[in-house]
């Protein structure tokens, strides 16, 4: 408890430290180049003076949920099927690993020319750029599982979905969550990247016309939605960890 | 003499490499033995003499490459939902979940018994408590002892109430004085609910200790000798039983069914 207070006063005082600095610049720059804190913050507050801004934030939030969320069942998929078949891994292993070399843009540009659909579009890019990582995080907490862990539970002789159910979910879970936090920061960048160029709304969009206007108070408090959207996030997940993984809280959480 | 209920007719194990291809290597070969219903029986070899196979096939976790093993007049591999509720293992180490409390672990065999909740806890409370765990039900297994965790792993297995209990070394990961204690207690257990056992070990003193009757295994698993450790009446017969088991674990024994 006193260690958790001890970081978080850390924290503190490491973002203070950055606001002072960046205060500090601000007397002796041009405002387009490093806006003093109050204009962010008016711009900041801006956004959530307005229902139409506040939806463009939850435009860009939702993408990113359902970009996660369909990367995550997909993964699933290739995971178990991986994990099932010889084959199925010696084929799909090559297919995922190519495509973590393939950038983000070029996916853009490549969902452009495919499809109409904006919201399909943006999806789209969420998906495949996000797969791979899922598939080989939940792949790795699956082979994990303890051989003894179910050969105990075999000679129970559980069906099935029991065997799913007190062994094989308990034990992918760590993963699961792992593979969420360490994809919603992913995810958060190719969001912006995507609405940069293919959209009509959300934060990347946002920044566009910030940039247009050369209004970097207005972009940086469009960032600052967004990396406070990922924070909270990860908070969800980290509470939801503590939650799940209780278990080992006095074993691990020392480390 | 009372019924088998458990027999090794000619057991063959060959393990497989990855590619399916059977290996030249037995891990049990021709074995054959009987066990009676009530039955306690040790069985002794050195590390690598087939054991462990021999229990995994026993368990149903592993099926033989030729001859029939058969547990109450089935399959233990083919017939394997059958045995639900009539096997309990209980391992080398202690196996718990660890994302279970003591308590739920102990419950984890009911459970998939489907029995009701409210029963399976009440039998898991009392099963721990019967192990002198009483206070720990709500503890995870890393929060316990590895003596408490192996109390709370025969608990589970004698919480579901199999007749039949196989237990491969469950004692040899723990001190002198926390073995000797919990085998007085499984021994007890054993007899309070007439279970028929094979109890594997590589400790000769244990097996004398427990077993009604000891089987001495050589690689590849075949028996070199079988004695009755209530036909040692005085110390010096115990001493001698103790010296031919010692022998038949160590001498050079040619396998038969390779002749």
């Amino acid at each position: 408890m006193l260690r958790q207070l001890a970081v978080r006063r850390e924290a503190l005082f490491a973002m203070l430290g950055l606001a002072t600095a960046w205060q500090i610049a601000s007397l002796f720059f041009p405002s387009y180049l490093f806006p003093p804190l109050p204009a962010i913050g008016a711009a900041f507050a801006k956004i959530f003076g307005s229902w139409e801004q506040v939806g463009n934030a939850l435009a860009t939030a939702l993408r990113i949920l359902a970009g996660l969320a369909g990367a995550f069942l997909l993964g699933v998929v290739f995971a178990v099927a991986m994990a099932k078949s010889r084959k199925a891994n010696d084929y799909l292993f090559p297919i995922l690993h190519f495509n973590q070399g393939i950038p983000a843009l070029s996916w853009v540009v490549i969902s452009i020319i495919w499809f109409k659909s904006i919201e399909f579009r943006i999806w789209f890019i969420m998906v495949v750029t996000t797969v791979p990582a899922f598939a080989f995080q939940i792949l790795d907490a699956y082979r994990s599982i303890s051989k003894d862990l179910h050969e105990m539970a075999l000679s129970f002789r559980p069906s099935r979905y029991d065997m799913f159910r007190t062994v094989v979910l308990p034990t992918v879970v760590p993963g699961i969550l792992t593979a969420f936090k360490v994809n919603l920061g992913n995810a958060s960048r190719v969001v912006v990247v995507a609405e940069l160029v293919g959209a009509t709304g959300g934060v990347g969009y946002q920044l566009l016309q910030m940039q247009q206007l050369f209004d970097l108070a207005g972009a940086l408090a469009w960032t600052l939605v967004l990396v406070l959207f990922v924070l909270g996030t990860q908070q969800i997940l980290t509470l939801l960890e503590s939650r799940l993984l209780r278990y080992r809280a006095q074993s691990e959480r020392g480390l | 003499m009372r019924a088998p209920i458990i027999r090794f007719e000619n057991v063959c194990k060959r393990f497989s490499d990855k590619e399916g291809r059977e290996l030249a290597a037995y891990a049990v070969k021709d074995l054959s033995f009987d066990v009676a219903g009530g039955e306690l029986v040790a069985v002794v070899g050195r590390t690598g003499c087939g054991k462990s196979t021999m229990f995994n096939l026993l368990a149903g976790l592993l099926e033989p490459s030729s001859g029939l093993v058969r547990v109450y007049g089935r399959d233990p591999f083919r017939d394997f939902d059958w045995f639900r509720g009539k096997i309990a293992v209980v391992f080398q180490s202690d196996r718990l979940l660890p994302w279970r409390t003591a308590l739920h672990n102990v419950a984890y065999g009911l459970e998939l018994n489907h029995m009701e909740e409210r029963e399976r806890l009440g039998l898991a409370r009392d099963w721990l408590r019967r192990l002198g765990l009483e206070g720990y039900e709500d503890a995870y297994p890393h929060a316990l002892s590895g003596g408490m965790r192996q109390r709370v792993s025969i608990a589970r297995a004698f919480a579901v109430n199999a007749q039949i209990l196989l237990c491969d070394e469950p004692f040899s990961s723990l001190d002198e004085l926390t073995g000797a204690k919990l085998r007085a207690e499984f021994v007890r257990l054993v007899r309070e609910n007439r279970k028929t056992s094979i109890f594997i070990t590589h400790s000769i003193d244990e097996a004398l200790t427990l077993g009604e009757r000891i089987l001495v295994f050589q690689p590849p698993a075949f028996i070199v000798l079988e004695v009755r450790p209530e036909e040692a009446a005085t110390e010096a017969t115990r001493a001698a039983m103790k010296d031919a088991i010692l022998s038949a674990m160590t001498s050079e024994v040619r396998d038969p069914a390779a002749s």
